[in-house]
């Protein structure tokens, strides 16, 4: 059934026209980032960039190179992941288990769930919870980005969700094989859910990946911070001059902080594009695993 | 022999077939006492003079002092009216987009063409507030993109980012920018669960597509569009930390420090621990009840569930 009137062809055109429009609105920025950083300075000051590099350059990024502060804050953000998903998955997981089972089989399921759920509802705060963070010894430790976050009931409930489809005669069977619930899970459970686990995990990569704020509470010295804290730091202080040798600041004088600014930003985004096609697939199948059929 | 049969059919709370689980939850459970219900506790910082060598139980008591300190304080109205007008401006103006943006794409019958449009709408979706602040900041500063271009017409330059009047506005726009194409997902789920033949039975009735827009695509996606905007009310108080933080100065505080930004320089940056935690127990409480009733309504007229 399509409809060939004028008006439908104008309309369709026009529809066209306003989503290619509104998909460069959102590329664009970024590509003009990245057009500044390989731009001369001198040109960029001049305003003459916009989307396309004006007297090519690759300055600002052979700064980078040498900037021994920025690679040591990517390896934070690398570590912070590297430790930070096996440790909330293993937690997750731990959870979501116990409690897609029924209150016949574990009796404490029913409250346990409100005592999760409860976190949802209602939490101390900022303040109160940076005390418990330093009470509990965290303060510049890569563990204060990890442990208070690696529990998470949406995603919890997600996979108790997922795990409760699973059918029971498959537990059952491996119990009368002798089986333990450890293996139980691992081996049956987890293997089974991979598709829900791969989902959840993009969700925590990203989330470690992206979060700048606990890097600034929590750490002290910039040496500790993951790459978004060390660049919210630099956008606002716009030079670190104290972490200079003196051959960096020779170099620096070539490269405007503009330019400078722009190679930043574009290789903290850097991982994300490179994963950007997984994410998409991922994200959009996390959001029909959100909805519970009844 | 009865007897032992109702003995039996009283489970007990921990046993040989349980424990596992009770094991298993373990770490989780502690995670979450330490991290999320330590902090409940911590609460109790509102009703001291909170000093960090003392603790949380060895601090001076002090009662409501800091909750009388925070209604003399001369800017609390006009956080608690910033904090709205953000939050409500962002629910209402991100909803649309994200609806609008839905049907329009809906229309489109080349499948390379929605491809590619759905690619690139999500894309900002996975960007942190630093880095699509940090663009932002270049390209709305004195030199920036938009300056040249508005210089190309001769107008002058505008700082959006130092315009108290206009900057709540860009927040709004900003956050509309990063979730629209995110949110079309949920959108257009809904859509494509609407029965085809109901199309077909408006265009044999002679109805237009705009028509058959506002009588059937429309009504189909009621039920997602009021369930989303009833979850949003939970998050009426949080006007989005991450991206003013980022993008406010000084310069634009009167219309942009929220409930969450004056808690963080106040807790953290002048150390006014107590204060600042009676103003974020007030912000939890009315959460609480906002989440709560969100909840609930989503429940009872839309039998929305969690789990």
């Amino acid at each position: 059934m399509i409809d060939r009137s004028p008006a439908r062809k104008v309309f369709r055109v026009v529809n066209a026209v306003f989503l290619v429009a509104m998909a460069l609105l959102c590329l664009l920025p970024m590509y003009h980032v990245l057009c500044l950083s390989f731009s001369k300075s001198t040109a960029v000051l001049a305003g003459k960039v916009t989307l396309w590099p004006v007297e090519f350059t690759t300055k600002s990024y052979e700064y980078i190179m040498g900037k021994e502060a920025y690679w040591r804050a990517m390896g934070m953000s690398f570590l912070r992941i590297a430790l930070g998903v096996p440790v909330s998955m293993l937690c997750i997981i731990l959870a979501a288990y116990p409690l897609s089972k029924t209150k016949k089989e574990f009796p404490a399921q029913p409250a346990l769930i409100w005592f999760f759920l409860f976190t949802m509802l209602f939490s101390g705060g900022m303040i109160p919870a940076y005390m418990v963070v330093r009470n509990t010894g965290l303060i510049n430790s890569i563990w204060a980005l990890i442990l208070p976050c690696a529990m998470n009931t949406y995603d919890t409930l997600l996979l108790m969700n997922f795990f409760k489809a699973i059918p029971s005669d498959i537990e059952e069977s491996a119990r009368i094989d002798g089986a333990s619930q450890l293996r139980i899970l691992f081996q049956i459970y987890v293997p089974l859910s991979l598709p829900a686990m791969a989902t959840l995990a993009v969700f925590i990569v990203v989330g470690h990946w992206n979060s700048w704020f606990d890097g600034m509470l929590y750490m002290n010295s910039e040496s500790k911070y993951p790459l978004q804290t060390y660049l919210q730091a630099s956008l606002a202080t716009n030079n670190n001059v104290r972490l200079m040798t003196k051959q960096l600041a020779m170099q620096r004088n070539a490269i405007s902080d503009r330019t400078l600014r722009s190679a930043e930003i574009f290789i903290a985004a850097v991982p994300v594009l490179l994963i950007y096609p997984f994410l998409q697939r991922y994200f959009i199948s996390g959001m029909t695993l959100g909805g519970v059929k009844e | 022999m009865s007897r032992a049969v109702i003995k039996n059919e009283k489970r007990p709370f921990i046993s040989r077939k349980s424990l596992p689980f009770y094991l298993m939850i373990l770490i989780p459970v502690v995670l979450t006492l330490i991290y999320n219900y330590g902090p409940m506790f911590g609460l109790v910082m509102a009703f001291q003079n909170y000093n960090p060598a003392m603790g949380f139980l060895k601090s001076e008591w002090v009662g409501l002092l800091h909750f009388e300190r925070m209604m003399d304080m001369p800017d609390i109205q006009e956080i608690i009216i910033n904090t709205l007008r953000i939050s409500i401006g962002k629910i209402v103006v991100t909803t649309l987009a994200a609806i609008v943006t839905a049907l329009l794409l809906n229309e489109v019958r080349n499948s390379s063409l929605k491809r590619f449009v759905q690619t690139s709408i999500y894309f900002p979706y996975f960007l942190s507030w630093v880095i699509l602040g940090g663009i932002l900041k270049d390209i709305l500063a004195r030199e920036g993109l938009l300056n040249q271009f508005l210089g190309l017409f001769g107008m002058d330059p505008v700082i959006l980012l130092g315009d108290a009047k206009r900057f709540p506005w860009l927040l709004i726009w900003s956050e509309t920018w990063q979730q629209t194409g995110f949110n079309t997902i949920v959108y257009l789920a809904a859509i494509s669960n609407i029965n085809p033949n109901l199309y077909e039975a408006a265009a044999i009735d002679g109805a237009g597509r705009l028509r058959q827009t506002w009588h059937i695509t429309l009504p189909g996606m009621s039920t997602t569009i009021i369930l989303m905007a009833i979850l949003s009310m939970g998050g009426i108080l949080s006007a989005g930390l991450d991206q003013i933080l980022m993008l406010y100065s000084p310069a634009v505080y009167s219309t942009a420090d929220v409930i969450d930004t004056w808690v963080y320089r106040a807790g953290l940056r002048s150390a006014q621990y107590s204060l600042a935690t009676a103003v974020g127990l007030l912000r939890s409480i009315v959460s609480f009840i906002m989440i709560s009733l969100s909840y609930l309504i989503a429940n009872k007229t839309m039998g929305y569930r969690l789990f």
